[in-house]
Order: structure tokens, then C-alpha cells, then sequence
């Protein structure tokens, strides 16, 4: 058994509900064993850096401080959300390199009656420790349904391979962690290219003309790469790849199925769990056809993924796809996958 | 307010009646640690590698180096930071290792302070969550999302009701907001945060 201290961070008790149910899933059959901090709180994201600095490190440091003094005899760190694991490690990064930072961090601490020594913890994101951690044989050694023939473009985001200060991950632009982790599981990953281009965090609700457009490129391209599915490691990519897809396609004008999922759901669909409690079912771009791809029923509820839309021809013509499984065909519509 | 548009081509004001030499000096000194920022040799790494490029009135570069002219009215009534996505692409290809995303947070706070910032939008959006942080201890998005988009963007409100309609009835948004039980404890420590800041 390994043992993690947890920060699930905000979004795990609604909008990334998913994640948090197949990573529940999936953390005892790998020996992942995780207690989860008391009364932790928001990390900020990356709203209060730009306020006021004192006051951000403060916030984020709490949690540090509460972490370290539980009595649970491990130093080990885990946060599921790219963003809060960024702002743990951020945090206690620059307390390390800023002597005058780390002063007023702990006399406002001490307000608190708490205090947190720098370098107490190692941080981590949950992708890394299973990866470099638990390491990806524990995972083979689980699978017993391979997503084979499944398309999988593995999508990390930004903030855990930059700016990566403890060096946890392989590489800031093109790290292998997701890529191997989904070839464990049996799927087939793309080389995509868009790895670790930025989802756009807030920009959706601050400056949605770019927003969109950021989420735009990167759903085109797993599209045009043929992509099943895309597969995310933070909560925001996920709810902005996922929830405003629908948003970004009216504003451009586009018809885009391509799901989200994470890659915990993933993981558990390998691991024979019932997609049910895996969280399938609560995303809003449906990822029925992940299901049907891997053989698996869906949970009642799921709505029928909507027929695809002829894409307008334009551009330098793809390449035709293999022939994969059988053919969807409708009387009216020439259904273009 | 205007969704921010792509910008045609750097736009820098006329020279600024006294330059203020000092800027630099301060921007560095309320970045978290060794910020690097003086070693900057205007390669355009960092505003090649940005994709936001395209939105900001001046790109990283170009704001560095009027930062380093001591252009402070143009630098803090820039939309450059605001639309900065802090993805960290610039900081690890910088052949010089400044702390650029570090730099963008202490330029929004400058910028709130001297109350120079041109566009709200962004601003309003970070207040506004941590108002319900600081209320609440977790952010609350049901009250974020409706407060923010009264505010800037009612109109797209109808169009995003398929999306509030599928996160609620999926349960993916909280209806009422969460409170941790030692809100005292993070209120004490926040306020003596503030303090110190102020202080600096």
C-alpha cells in the first residue's frame, strides 16, 4: 500500500464528480491508498496571484500546513486537479527560493496557530505517482478488459509539465507519462501533437472570443486525427473541453463530438469496473461511443450520442481511415466519422 | 463589455511624461524569489511561444522591455497580463530563466492598485472568486458564473443555458455553496496576510 495524503481541490465534489468516483475506483486495486486532508480549502487557482501576493501564498500554504502536521506518517502530497497540484507546489517552491516570503506566509500562519516549514512535502499530481510511483506493471496487472482499437488522445494540459520545478515529470512539451499509462490499458494512443497546449483556464468566462478558440484547436485536431475520445488530467481542461463544447461549436459554427473523459474513467473501464461508477454518463459530450467501442453497455441514462454531422469539405483532403468495426449508416445522412 | 480583440500590431502611446526608472526595480521586488527579470535580451521567445499573442495590446516582450523604459502608465493600462493564461510555455523557454508568469500576476496586482487597468472583465473575474473563497473557504461556481455574466456578458446568458441546464441536472454544480468548519482559522490568517502585504 502506498500512502498519499489527498487534496481533491474544488471541482471533485461537482463539476469534475467523475474523476473523483473513478479515482475512488481505481486507487485500491492499484495499492493506492489515500487519506484525505481535514477540512482543507480552495487553493485559489489562479485568481488570487493576481490580487495580492501575501495573501494567495497564505491561502495555498493552510492546506500545506494542515497536510504536514496530520498524523498520518507520510510526507507525500497528492492533488487530482492540475492547478491545485501547480499552486501546492508553487507555493511551497517559492517559500524555498524567498526568505521574505516565507516569513510573512508563516506569521500570517500564525494567526491561524498553524505553520508550515517549506520542503516538509513532496507534491505531486496523481498522474505522476502512478506512473513513477506505483508504476504502470501494478496497472497491466489489473487490466482485464484492454481498450483495444479505442483512439485515445492522451491531453495533460499546461500545469503539470510547466514549470514542473521538482522535476516529476518527463518533459515540459511532449511528456510520455499519459501516453504510456493509456498504452498499459491496451488502447491505441495518437502522437498528439497538442499535448500540453493550454486549455485556456478561465478565458471561456474572461475573454471567450479566445477562449473559444483555444478550445477549438485543440478539439480539431483530435478530431481530424480521428480520435475516439480525448483524455485529460485536470478538472478545468476537462469541464472546458467537455462543458463549453457546446458553446464553442455555436460560435464557430462547427458540429464537434469529440468526448472528455478522464483518465482515471479510463483506467476503471480497463479494470472491468461498471462504467456507472466510474462516472459515465455525467459528461456532456457523450462518450457513449468509448463505450460501445470497448464493448461495454452504457448506463441507462446516457443519451444516444447524437449523429455525426457531414463536415463541410475544406481544406487538404484526410487521408481515408481503415476500416474500423462497422459502419454506422443512416438513410438520409452520409455520416462522416 | 467587448470580448478583447485581436490586436493589429503593438501599440505603445506616446513616451510617458517622466520615466519612471524605479518600475523596475519594484515589479522585481514584489515577484516571488529571484525573478531574472533585468537579464532579459528581447529575443521574443516568450511572446512566440504565448497563445494569447494575438490578443494582447503589447506582447511579453515588448511589455518587458517598456517595463524596463519605465513606461509605467502604459505598462499597467496593458491588456497583456490579463489575457496571460498562465501556461507557463514562455517561462521554461526563456534562454534567460525569468519568472514571466510570476511577473504577470505582480503586474495584475500593480495594475488593480493604481486602478489602471482598461478592461474589467478580468479583473471583476479573479475579485469575484475570491470573494466567494474568502466567504466560504471553497469557490463557489453557481455564484460566480451568475454574478460574473450579469455583470459582463448578460447576453450570452441564453445561449449558455444548454450548458447550465446539462451541468445542473448532471449534478456537476452545486446549487448552494460549501463551507469548511475552521473558516475563523483561514479568515484570522488572511487578514494577517493582507496586513503584511501592505505592509511591504
Amino acid at each position: 500500500m502506498t500512502d498519499y495524503l489527498l487534496y481533491p481541490g474544488c471541482s471533485m465534489e461537482a463539476s469534475a464528480r467523475a474523476y473523483y468516483y473513478s479515482l475512488k475506483a481505481i486507487a485500491a486495486p492499484i495499492g493506492l491508498h489515500l487519506t484525505e486532508i481535514e477540512d482543507w480549502n480552495c487553493c485559489g487557482a489562479t485568481e488570487y496571484f493576481g490580487i495580492s501576493t501575501t495573501p494567495a501564498y497564505a491561502l495555498i500554504a493552510r492546506n500545506l500546513a494542515l497536510a504536514a502536521q496530520a498524523a498520518h506518517g507520510t510526507r507525500r502530497l497528492l492533488a487530482p486537479c492540475s492547478a491545485c497540484y501547480l499552486n501546492l507546489s508553487k507555493a511551497d517552491h517559492n517559500m524555498k527560493e524567498d526568505a521574505g516570503l516565507e516569513k510573512r506566509v508563516n506569521l500570517a500562519l500564525a494567526a491561524g496557530q498553524l505553520a508550515y516549514q517549506p520542503g516538509s512535502l513532496e507534491i505531486d499530481h496523481l498522474l505522476n505517482a502512478i506512473v513513477h510511483d506505483i508504476g504502470l506493471a501494478k496497472v497491466e496487472k489489473c487490466v482485464v478488459q484492454p481498450l483495444t482499437g479505442l483512439r485515445v488522445a492522451p491531453y495533460l494540459g499546461c500545469m503539470v509539465p510547466r514549470p514542473d520545478h521538482e522535476n516529476r515529470c518527463s518533459d515540459h512539451e511532449f511528456p510520455v507519462e499519459l501516453d504510456i499509462l493509456l498504452r498499459s490499458l491496451g488502447a491505441e494512443v495518437i502522437d498528439y501533437p497538442l499535448r500540453t497546449e493550454c486549455c485556456g483556464g478561465h478565458m471561456p468566462q474572461i475573454g471567450p472570443d479566445m477562449g473559444f478558440e483555444l478550445l477549438r484547436r485543440l478539439i480539431a485536431t483530435a478530431s481530424d486525427m480521428e480520435a475516439d475520445v480525448m483524455v485529460t488530467i485536470c478538472p478545468m481542461c476537462q469541464l472546458n473541453l467537455d462543458g463549453y463544447q457546446g458553446e464553442m461549436n455555436q460560435h464557430f459554427k462547427t458540429s464537434y463530438h469529440m468526448p472528455v473523459l478522464f483518465f482515471t474513467q479510463l483506467m476503471g473501464l480497463a479494470f472491468g469496473v461498471d462504467p456507472k461508477e466510474l462516472g459515465f454518463g455525467l459528461e456532456l459530450v457523450s462518450a457513449r461511443n468509448v463505450l460501445e467501442a470497448v464493448g461495454v453497455k452504457p448506463p441507462a441514462e446516457t443519451p444516444p450520442a447524437p449523429p455525426r454531422r457531414p463536415r463541410k469539405p475544406e481544406g487538404l483532403p484526410m487521408p481515408k481511415p481503415l476500416p474500423r468495426g462497422p459502419k454506422v449508416e443512416s438513410l438520409n445522412e452520409e455520416v462522416v466519422r | 463589455m467587448a470580448d478583447v480583440e485581436l490586436a493589429a500590431s503593438p501599440r505603445v502611446s506616446s513616451p510617458a511624461p517622466a520615466e519612471d526608472l524605479n518600475l523596475l526595480h519594484e515589479v522585481a521586488s514584489r515577484t516571488p524569489g529571484i525573478s531574472r527579470l533585468e537579464m532579459c535580451i528581447q529575443c521574443g521567445t516568450c511572446g512566440g511561444s504565448c497563445p494569447s499573442a494575438a490578443a494582447m495590446d503589447h506582447t511579453p516582450r515588448l511589455l518587458f522591455a517598456m517595463l524596463r523604459a519605465g513606461m509605467r502608465e502604459d505598462v499597467l493600462k496593458s491588456n497583456t497580463y490579463w489575457v496571460c493564461v498562465s501556461c507557463y510555455h514562455c517561462v521554461v523557454r526563456c534562454p534567460q530563466s525569468i519568472h514571466i508568469a510570476d511577473v504577470m500576476y505582480t503586474l495584475k496586482s500593480m495594475a488593480i492598485e493604481a486602478k489602471l487597468f482598461q478592461d474589467s472583465t478580468a479583473a471583476d473575474f479573479s475579485h469575484t472568486f475570491i470573494g466567494m473563497v474568502e466567504e466560504f473557504g471553497r469557490s463557489f461556481e453557481l455564484g460566480l458564473a451568475t454574478q460574473h455574466y450579469l455583470k459582463h456578458f448578460p447576453l450570452r446568458l441564453p445561449g449558455m443555458a444548454p450548458m447550465g441546464m446539462g451541468m445542473l441536472s448532471r449534478k456537476r454544480m452545486a446549487l448552494a455553496p460549501t463551507r469548511i468548519k475552521n473558516m475563523r482559522q483561514l479568515k484570522s490568517i488572511l487578514k494577517r496576510a493582507k496586513e503584511l502585504e501592505a505592509g511591504q
